[in-house]
Order: structure tokens, then C-alpha cells, then sequence
């Protein structure tokens, strides 16, 4: 977009020509340096983690910056079931997270093609009443489900841990869905009415096949809220580290008391993250769209 | 990016103006489709209405009772659930705790009846320094980003890293890095306890929410800049204004809309912060924020902290409407002028 902004200056008169291109040099340098202020800052606590996860738990403190004391033993202790539950907690968020983003998506997707192409009475008080649902603190819905799943004998299960996350899921994949159903090419839709399909058969035959990207990337992006979820978690799981996900084994990770298992934590979030990382680079333009999509409906 | 604008117009002008657009179509509305409408959204409110609205309606019901525990006038333990009235919201917003012979005082420090309004200061602190300071770097991230260069891919990655890292690794990452031997205390050259003294403990946590959350900021803006038609600028640029004065009087103006909401949606999750302060300094050293107060309080008794998270939504409620109303004639200003 600055090269088209250059370019007229070009064409126009001399007398303009040198100015306008000593302040697309010094443009250029500030870019560069705020492209490296920007880059170190998003990237230099995660290359701190990466470089911690490989370094030997007795250099803990060293500054390095560099790679040293190299070794896979972090990684081993965390996956050691004898000393922390994290390979089952990456088992349970796996878990968990399927289950509401299906549930979600399910669900989700009926309300967003009603919102974003129906007419009906009560439109905005359904739209107020899910972004609301969405505003919600963890903590208000908290305190009484812990009490009814407590008599209930639920806590530590993991339908314990999925049912509260539809909470905010449910809203963030009804957001994102109208928005991106309100932008796809409906027309095709009306197209398929006027040839004599039912509602039902121009959305399962036209649109549904159209909408598959945004279905995608909505789950993705569900997926990525519900294994970051910590509070409901933490709670409801009560210490039942068999049914807890890995943000609650990763926040309790331990090495034996008086010991602070720095590395091994790292290398523990590490795995944790890597996943998401590569979703993200592979992904980047669809979690952008979906993202400011969701995002900017508010 | 640009549908999804479009779909911004849209829909943000949809509660306003959307019912009375509706009762003048209702003519136009096929009831069939309304039918169905109806049939597509009823899962989604029945879904929302057992895991939201019912807890929540609990929750106020709850918070009028009494938790079981000794009664201090008869000396007797009682089974709680009896009608308490408003004692639970005088124990929190006045900090009155009973005593022996049945009247009342104020909380003996280290209680959590103590703690409520600290923790009302941390939360509302936290919202404001962190608020402000993700939205001036979003918009520095959002400007560089907006302009073309080479390298922006990896910007544009690179910014998302921070977002996609779980908060409770970031908590631990920003743990190992406050740590007083950690790197922080080494680059900057000091010996500060970051995340066991008040003010280095508040830092912390703020600085690690910025770096966090900052990315999300940057990509709503972004989405905002890339509405603007370039032409905006060629105008500004004709009629002699400067880089400040078109950032101020084009930029800024027309990026608004999408700027009230990233600041909307940091704010709403700033105010119900826990996990980062949780694990990054649980909570003590004057980080206890809103909802880390009441997961404490819920083993202790869950009728108090029904009371206690009522309060809390009810305060973060009335601050997201105030937010709301408060943006909302600068969007819809913002938008008239957009469309002419």
C-alpha cells in the first residue's frame, strides 16, 4: 500500500521528487526499527522459554542467550508419569476440547444461519442476549455450579469441565459464524430457492459446502478458547488431576517440595504451545479474518 | 478483511435500528422463515439459558442465604441456607463481620471480608494502566503493520505468537523471567522480589498481560485501518495535511469503531482477570484481584461468594454498559461520517 502511495510522487512534478525521496528513506529505517522492536518484543519471551526447555535445570539462571547446557531431560521429567500427571492432562484438554467445540459448532451454526440470513421478530434481543451471555464472569456461573455439581458428585469429571466452557464457546462460535455467514455470497442461495429448494436444501446443498472454511476456522478458534480455559478448570476439577486439562497441570507443576522446576515447566509449556504455534503459522490469514470477525461485532 | 467490515456496519447498527426496521417489514417476513428461525436459535438460547442463565439466577437466589457453619449468637452449628437478607452484601461492601454476642464489626484484616475493596482497586487498576498501554502499543502495532513492507508476513505471525500461548504458560513463562536471579533483574540490572512485594508484583502483572494481549488489540485495529479507502488520505494529503494531522483527523476518526470495540472486549476481560495473577503471583502481595477473591471464598462458604460474584458481575456489567454508551455515540458518529 505505500509503494501505490509512492508512486504518483514519481510522476509528478521534479521539483517534488527530491524531497519525497529522502523521506522515503528515513521511512524506510523507521520501518525496519520498528519492525525489530516489534519482533523482539512478541518473540523474545517465547525464544526464552524454547531456549529454557533445552537447558540443563542446573544452569537455570544463566543468561546465555544462546542455546547451552543443551538437553532433553526436561522434556522427560515432564512426560515422567511418576512425578507430574501432564501426559494425561494433554489426554483430558484433547478431550475436552473436542467435545465443546463439537457441541459448539453443533449448535452455533444453526443460531449464526438464523441471524445472519433470516428475518424474523427479536433479532437484536437474541444477539444482546448471546453477546451478554458472553460477558458474563467465569465467576458468576462459577459459584453455583460448583455447589450443584459438588451434590451432584461431578466435580472431577469431565463433564464437569466441558458443559461450563459452552458458556463462552457457544457465543464466541455463534459470533463468528454470523459474521462470516453474513459475507458469503447469499445470492447463490436465492438462486437454489427460485429453482425450488426448501430453506433446508439450499443451506445443507448450497451454502453448507460454501461455509466450510469458516466452519473450520471457527472451530479452530473455539478449540484454541477451551484449551486455554484455566478458572472453571482449576475449579471444577477439584484436584482430580485425572480429569484436569494441561493449563491446571502446567499452573500445579511440581518437582518435589522446596524445588522450583523451572525448566521443566518450560519445557512442559512448550509442548503445550507448540501445537497452537503451528496452527498459527499454518493458519495465519483464516485466525485473522475469524479473529477480527468475531472480534469486531462485539 | 473487507467483508468483515462490512458485516461491522451492519450489525452494529442492528439494536438500535433493528426492530423497527423489522415491524415495518413484518408484512415482507414469510412466517415460514420466521418459523424456522425460530427452530435454528432455540438450541443455542436453551443451551445458554441452562449453563448461564439458570447458575446465574442460582447464584442471586443463593446469595440471600446464610452459610452452615457456628452461629455465633446461640453458639450452635447451624446447616446455613436460611434467609440472611442482605448480610451477605453488608459483609462484603461494608465489611462487616458478626461477632460473639451477635452484632457486628468491621473484618479482621486477612479475612477475605477485608480484602473486597482492595481487591475492587486492583481489578479497576489493573483494567486502566493495562487498557491504556495495550491500546497505545496495539495501535503503534497496528500502524506498522498497516503499511507495506518487506517482512510483513513475519510480523503478522510473529504478533500472534504472544496471543496463542495458553495464559497459564505465559503466567509461568513471566514467573521463570521475574524470578529474582531471572533475566529481568539481570538485563535491567537490579534485585527487584518482582513477584513477592506490592508495587514490583503489580508491574509484573501488568507487563505480562500487555505483552499477552497486546496482539489482539493490534489485529481489531488493523482490521479497522484496512477499511479506510486510501482515497481518505489522498484528499488529506491534497489539502496540505501533514502525517500527525492526517493520523488525527483521518486515522484516528475512522478507526474508532473498531478501536471502542478492542478497547470494550480488553476491558470486560481485564475486569474478570484470574489466571495470570493466579499463577504468577497467587494472588498475594496486593494482586488479588475480583475473581481470585471469590474462587477463595467459595470453599469457605458458597452462599457468601454467590453474593460476592454477583457483586462482581454486577460491576462488571454496569462498566460494560457505561463502555458501551459511552463509545456508542462516537461509533455511530464515526460511521455517519464514514458513509458520507
Amino acid at each position: 500500500m505505500a509503494t501505490t502511495a509512492a508512486l504518483p510522487a514519481r510522476t509528478t512534478g521534479t521539483s517534488v521528487r527530491p524531497r519525497q525521496r529522502r523521506k522515503v528513506r528515513w521511512n524506510t529505517v523507521g520501518t525496519a526499527v520498528t519492525t525489530v522492536i516489534i519482533l523482539l518484543w512478541c518473540l523474545a519471551p517465547f525464544y526464552w522459554m524454547l531456549v529454557l526447555s533445552f537447558r540443563d535445570s542446573a544452569y537455570t539462571f544463566s543468561t546465555d542467550l544462546w542455546f547451552s547446557h543443551v538437553t532433553f531431560d526436561n522434556f522427560r521429567y515432564a512426560f515422567n508419569t511418576n512425578y507430574n500427571p501432564f501426559a494425561q492432562s494433554l489426554l483430558n484438554s484433547l478431550v475436552i476440547g473436542t467435545v465443546v467445540t463439537a457441541l459448539s459448532m453443533v449448535i452455533g451454526v444453526f443460531a449464526a444461519y438464523a441471524l445472519a440470513r433470516l428475518t424474523f421478530r427479536g433479532k437484536g434481543i437474541v444477539l444482546a442476549a448471546i453477546l451478554g451471555a458472553s460477558m458474563f464472569p467465569g465467576v458468576a456461573i462459577l459459584t453455583p455450579l460448583f455447589q450443584l455439581f459438588s451434590s451432584w458428585h461431578w466435580l472431577g469429571t469431565y463433564q464437569a469441565l466441558a458443559l461450563p466452557q459452552i458458556s463462552f464457546s457457544l457465543p464466541l462460535a455463534v459470533y463468528t459464524l454470523t459474521s462470516f455467514f453474513a459475507a458469503m455470497p447469499w445470492n447463490l442461495e436465492e438462486a437454489a430457492r427460485v429453482d425450488g429448494a426448501t430453506p433446508g436444501q439450499a443451506f445443507r446443498l448450497v451454502i453448507l459446502p460454501l461455509a466450510a472454511p469458516a466452519l473450520f476456522t471457527t472451530s479452530i478458534l473455539v478449540f484454541l478458547a477451551s484449551w486455554n480455559e484455566y478458572l472453571l478448570s482449576s475449579v471444577l476439577s477439584n484436584g482430580a488431576t485425572a480429569v484436569a486439562p494441561s493449563t491446571v497441570a502446567i499452573a500445579n507443576f511440581t518437582a518435589g517440595p522446596h524445588i522450583v522446576p523451572y525448566t521443566q515447566t518450560m519445557a512442559a509449556g512448550l509442548v503445550v504451545t507448540i501445537p497452537l504455534i503451528v496452527v498459527v503459522l499454518l493458519l495465519q490469514h483464516r485466525i485473522v479474518s475469524g479473529l477480527t470477525a468475531g472480534g469486531i461485532k462485539g | 478483511m473487507t467483508p468483515a467490515g462490512q458485516v461491522e456496519h451492519r450489525v452494529v447498527k442492528k439494536p438500535n435500528g433493528g426492530r423497527r426496521r423489522s415491524k415495518a417489514r413484518r408484512g415482507a417476513t414469510n412466517p415460514g422463515e420466521a418459523r424456522l428461525a425460530y427452530a435454528l436459535i432455540t438450541p443455542t438460547l436453551l443451551m445458554l439459558a441452562l449453563i448461564v442463565g439458570y447458575p446465574i439466577i442460582k447464584a442471586v437466589y443463593q446469595s440471600f442465604l446464610t452459610d452452615p457453619g457456628l452461629d455465633q449468637a446461640s453458639g450452635l452449628f447451624t446447616a446455613g441456607d436460611a434467609w440472611f437478607g442482605l448480610h451477605n452484601y453488608t459483609h462484603w461492601l461494608l465489611q462487616q463481620c458478626a461477632t460473639s454476642n451477635g452484632g457486628y464489626t468491621a473484618c479482621p484484616s486477612g479475612t477475605p471480608g477485608s480484602q473486597f475493596w482492595e481487591s475492587v482497586g486492583v481489578t479497576v487498576g489493573f483494567t486502566v494502566v493495562a487498557c491504556t498501554l495495550e491500546t497505545v502499543i496495539g495501535m503503534v502495532f497496528a500502524l506498522m503493520m498497516h503499511r507495506a513492507f518487506r517482512g510483513r508476513a513475519m510480523v503478522r505471525v510473529s504478533i500472534l505468537i504472544p496471543w496463542a500461548i495458553p495464559t497459564a504458560v505465559t503466567s509461568k513463562l513471566w514467573q521463570v523471567m521475574f524470578d529474582p536471579q531471572g533475566c529481568i533483574n539481570k538485563i535491567l540490572g537490579t534485585h527487584y522480589a518482582w513477584t513477592s512485594s506490592l508495587w514490583p508484583a503489580r508491574c509484573a502483572i501488568v507487563i505480562a498481560d500487555t505483552w499477552k494481549t497486546t496482539p489482539f488489540i493490534a489485529l481489531l485495529i488493523l482490521a479497522g485501518l484496512q477499511n479506510i479507502p486510501e482515497e481518505t488520505y489522498e484528499a488529506a494529503k491534497i489539502d496540505g495535511a501533514n502525517a500527525w494531522r492526517r493520523f488525527t483527523s483521518v486515522t484516528l476518526p475512522l478507526v474508532k469503531p473498531a478501536l471502542a470495540v478492542a478497547v470494550i472486549f480488553r476491558a470486560l476481560d481485564t475486569l474478570r482477570m484470574y489466571d495470570l495473577p493466579k499463577i504468577l503471583t497467587g494472588g498475594a502481595n496486593g494482586t488479588t484481584t475480583s475473581s481470585i477473591l471469590v474462587v477463595d471464598q467459595l470453599t469457605r462458604g458458597v452462599n457468601s461468594a454467590s453474593a460476592l460474584s454477583t457483586i462482581t458481575f454486577v460491576f462488571i456489567f454496569v462498566i460494560a454498559f457505561g463502555l458501551v454508551r459511552l463509545f456508542n455515540t462516537n461509533i455511530l458518529g464515526a460511521q455517519t461520517k464514514a458513509v458520507r
